[in-house]
């Protein structure tokens, strides 16, 4: 097996486990119950399948100079997915789109209801 | 601008990193490129002036490169094992929100926690309270008290990986203490 | 090559469907970001496919950008997010 056809090999196997990434984030999206289980499904596996798709770029184009932008692409996607994730997920929490009965616990909810207390009842959980 | 200015030397990670980024869009490493994004790196960090990031002052390259191969595995494994929750459980999923108090106080490293925390699929970072530096967490299926500690115990192993990495050395002497202990 | 790239099409079609289906039926307008987010990123996904499989870099600077700035959307949606359903718990 010459060399040409094993790079050929893995980075069709890395490109069709990148798209199955973007297939199970559909499926979480589908499948799970409350905004933030879905979360996790949605944007999360899509890092991965990022990162082996544009190791398959890589892989296919043979030349060195690509691999620079490639990594740059991929740590953009690194630094901006937590913030969106978080920035949903937060107000997604404080909109109350959060089902009790799917929590086993929630370790936030008491210190919200006494940062409330504290603040008094005419401010709800929305500032900045 | 009355903000103090920060040393050549502490502001030379930004230089790099931007002149890396120069070299990386053009697609172009050729000494005259990189010379011309080292100028248009110290102009735009002289003229759009940021806050400084208060870095610890050391950065340990051995302890790094074994950290970014265990992260990069497990995104690969808990990527699989969400894909594998929402066929096998789908709705029936129980998820949890659970508190980790963190052992540093500087932002730097509670941002570098959430942020590996967030993107190893099945946790995200809900809220994070500043004074006592608490992360807390929300983790899909985390059903009894056990996942709770499970949970807790990986994201203080993270913290504690990242403060070999890149902690101030009273961090790290502290960490070596407890592990001692 | 041609069998992977025939693969790949029809997942990332899949995918596709998926979240259009998530965008179409909400419940919650976080939903719909959530599900426009994952859209974005499987438009990626199909840009690295193309560029992967007819070797070319065309679409490099593309997907370069998604990735850096693909996330102010929801950003910006999620701070001026306002609970307006009639039933919270219907979701």
């Amino acid at each position: 097996m010459n060399p040409d056809t094993m790079i050929d090999a893995v980075s069709a196997v890395f490109m069709v486990t990148g798209a199955l990434m973007s297939l199970g984030a559909a499926l979480g999206l589908l499948r799970f119950p409350d905004l933030m289980s879905r979360m996790h499904a949605a944007t999360k596996p899509q890092v991965l399948g990022l990162f082996l798709l544009l190791a398959a770029v890589g892989l296919q184009l043979r030349t060195w100079w690509v691999w620079p932008v490639l990594v740059l692409a991929w740590l953009f996607q690194l630094l901006t997915v937590p913030v969106s994730a978080h920035m949903v997920g937060r107000a997604g929490y404080r909109t109350k789109h959060l089902h009790p009965e799917l929590l086993s616990s929630d370790e936030l909810e008491a210190v919200v209801q006494q940062a409330a207390a504290k603040r008094g009842p005419d401010e709800d959980g929305r500032s900045a | 601008m009355s903000r103090k200015r920060i040393s050549l030397r502490q502001e030379l990670p930004l230089l790099v990193w931007l002149v890396f980024v120069w070299g990386a869009l053009w697609q172009d490493f050729s000494p005259g490129n990189l010379l011309f994004g080292a100028l248009i790196a110290v102009l735009v960090a002289r003229v759009l002036y940021l806050p400084p990031v208060e870095l610890g002052g050391r950065f340990n390259v051995l302890r790094a490169v074994p950290f970014a191969l265990g992260f990069i595995g497990k995104v690969a494994v808990a990527s699989f094992q969400v894909l594998y929750l929402a066929l096998a459980r789908g709705p029936n999923v129980i998820s949890a929100i659970v508190a980790v108090p963190l052992r540093s106080h500087s932002d730097l490293l509670v941002t570098a926690t959430g942020h590996v925390i967030s993107l190893i699929p099945g946790s995200l970072v809900v809220e994070v309270d500043r004074s006592t530096s608490t992360l807390y967490i929300h983790a899909i299926n985390v059903r009894n008290v056990q996942d709770a500690a499970k949970l807790r115990k990986e994201v203080r192993d993270t913290e504690a990986g990242l403060i070999r990495i890149m902690g101030t050395k009273e961090e790290l002497s502290a960490l070596t203490q407890e592990v001692a202990a | 090559m041609q069998i992977v790239l025939a693969v790949t099409a029809v997942v990332l079609s899949l995918a596709a469907a998926g979240a259009i289906v998530r965008i179409a039926r909400g419940p919650s307008l976080l939903d719909r970001v959530l599900a426009a987010d994952v859209l974005l990123a499987i438009f990626g996904a199909a840009l690295c496919v193309d560029m992967a499989v007819n070797r070319h870099l065309n679409n490099l600077m593309l997907v370069v950008a998604m990735s850096l700035i693909g996330f102010v959307g929801s950003v910006t949606v999620a701070r001026f997010v306002a609970d307006r359903r009639e039933n919270p718990r219907e979701s």
